[in-house]
């Protein structure tokens, strides 16, 4: 193994040191949704230090490479990728934050029936499974997975869509529980993005194995 | 510290080459000299063998310690020293010997005649050197028969085979092709964990990728020394960046 290949690996593991502790923030922030669990929200809060840590740690570890060794081919592309995939996560890291302070600010726990009725578990599950699918297709390099994130941030996207009537109809009902309505739907937003930054995500490691550059690119040529 | 110069002052009859080096070097690290052609890098580097001694009209002033041990001192065995700091210059330079020979000729010079012993250094030389399993099947030919990088490795092997603990290497892949460069390179990154390696090297992303620490010479000054990462990422004097980013002058 030369000496970039050691740092490359080294740098992988780092990512994914990173990208399990956010798998970890959002499950977390899950559990504390349905638990109203503040203390456990608290602690994702104070883990979002340790989020920003990998992002400073990879960032500079991405310029010493570049400063250093100059990688040419697929290792360029690797190093970009991580770069870029260094910020999805970080504000991935940033939207579960943001959820937890929703819970330490709510006065009251969430209703059961608006968190089934605007599907924010599912969509929860949804975004920590497609996080969670995005590492392994980045561990594996295996761009068929990554071409599924597509698909499935499009599940994400409706249930943002859906969310907004049926918030307008549980405030009407509840004009009492406004506040509770309005941190679901923000909670749904954040959610949605998660499914962005995962898209994100997706397009450099086809662009890493591929060299293929999807950005901006319409559906059916995601496809390819 | 494995080396320290402090003050170092080096003249060639009126020419001040070198002007108060002080610098400290830790042990199984590389250190990578850098400067542009006559700014007193390769001087400073044939300091620490002292092999300027054998230019007429030189003259050198201030400390230069290695293990402790100040190696101006009179008391100072030469032969000694060059055993503890080997060398491997730009070009190759194998002997017009076969290529075991070449390996065992520093052993058979300081006196060891013992073939078992001899055998086992130069095998494992050549192992240290990667070049063991492309020379094993024939090492009683010619070492000219080998090509410019394997020759390289060869005078590596050469240098190691008398167990020094410090290596000076003065630009040792600029006549290679980049396949052999990166041998070597990968090799430098192999031999620190066991040897204390200074390399002088007009590549710059050579001594960005096999060095921990960088020395900018200029005009005969150490301009700037620091780690590796530093010296590449955010170097502290312009003068190192205006010729890390080739906007020198």
């Amino acid at each position: 193994m030369t000496h970039l290949d050691e740092e490359l690996k080294q740098l992988k593991s780092e990512i994914t040191n990173m990208w399990n502790l956010i798998i970890q923030q959002l499950k977390k922030t899950q559990e504390a949704i349905v638990t109203f669990d503040k203390d456990l929200a608290r602690e994702v809060i104070a883990n979002e230090k340790r989020v920003n840590g990998f992002e400073l740690k990879i960032d500079r570890d991405c310029e010493n490479i570049f400063a250093l060794f100059n990688p040419v081919a697929v290792d360029l592309r690797f190093v970009l990728s991580v770069l870029k995939t260094n910020n999805n996560l970080e504000r991935t890291g940033d939207i579960a934050e943001g959820i937890a302070k929703f819970i330490v600010n709510a006065n009251h726990s969430f209703d059961e029936k608006l968190l089934s009725q605007t599907e924010t578990l599912v969509m929860f599950e949804e975004a920590t499974d497609i996080l969670q699918d995005v590492l392994t297709s980045f561990t594996n390099e295996d761009t068929k997975l990554a071409r599924r994130i597509f698909q499935r941030d499009e599940m994400l996207d409706e249930i943002n869509i859906k969310a907004n009537s049926v918030v307008a109809d549980y405030i009407r009902k509840n004009p009492d529980n406004l506040e509770q309505g309005l941190y679901i739907l923000s909670t749904i937003r954040k959610l949605e993005r998660v499914g962005d930054q995962c898209k994100n995500i997706a397009e450099e490691i086809i662009f890493y194995v591929e060299a293929k550059v999807l950005k901006h690119a319409k559906g059916n040529q995601k496809g390819d | 510290m494995k080396i320290r110069t402090h003050q170092v002052n080096l003249y060639y009859s009126d020419f001040h080459a070198l002007k108060g080096i002080t610098m400290e070097i830790s042990a199984n690290t590389v250190t990578a000299l850098i400067g542009p052609s006559g700014c007193g890098k390769s001087t400073f580097l044939r300091v620490f063998n002292r092999m300027n001694d054998l230019i007429d009209g030189v003259k050198i002033t201030g400390d230069i310690f290695i293990d402790g041990q100040e190696i101006y001192d009179r008391k100072t065995n030469i032969d000694d020293l060059r055993k503890n700091v080997g060398m491997v210059f730009q070009k190759p330079n194998p002997f017009p010997k076969s290529i075991f020979e070449n390996v065992a000729y520093g052993l058979r010079v300081n006196g060891i005649n013992d073939k078992k012993f001899i055998e086992e250094r130069v095998e494992r030389s050549l192992h240290q050197s990667a070049l063991w399993d492309e020379v094993k099947d024939k090492m009683k030919k010619s070492a000219f028969e080998l090509s410019g990088g394997q020759q390289q490795r060869l005078c590596i092997a050469r240098a190691l085979a008398i167990e020094p603990s410090i290596i000076l290497m003065d630009e040792p892949a600029s006549a290679l092709d980049p396949i052999s460069t990166a041998k070597i390179e990968e090799l430098i990154y192999e031999l620190k964990k066991n040897y204390t390696i200074i390399i002088v090297t007009h590549n710059m992303q050579q001594a960005g990728r096999v060095s921990d620490k960088t020395g900018f010479f200029y005009l005969g000054e150490l301009i700037e020394y620091d780690d590796t990462k530093i010296i590449f990422t955010n170097p502290k004097n312009p003068r190192t960046q205006n010729y890390i980013t080739g906007r020198f002058g």
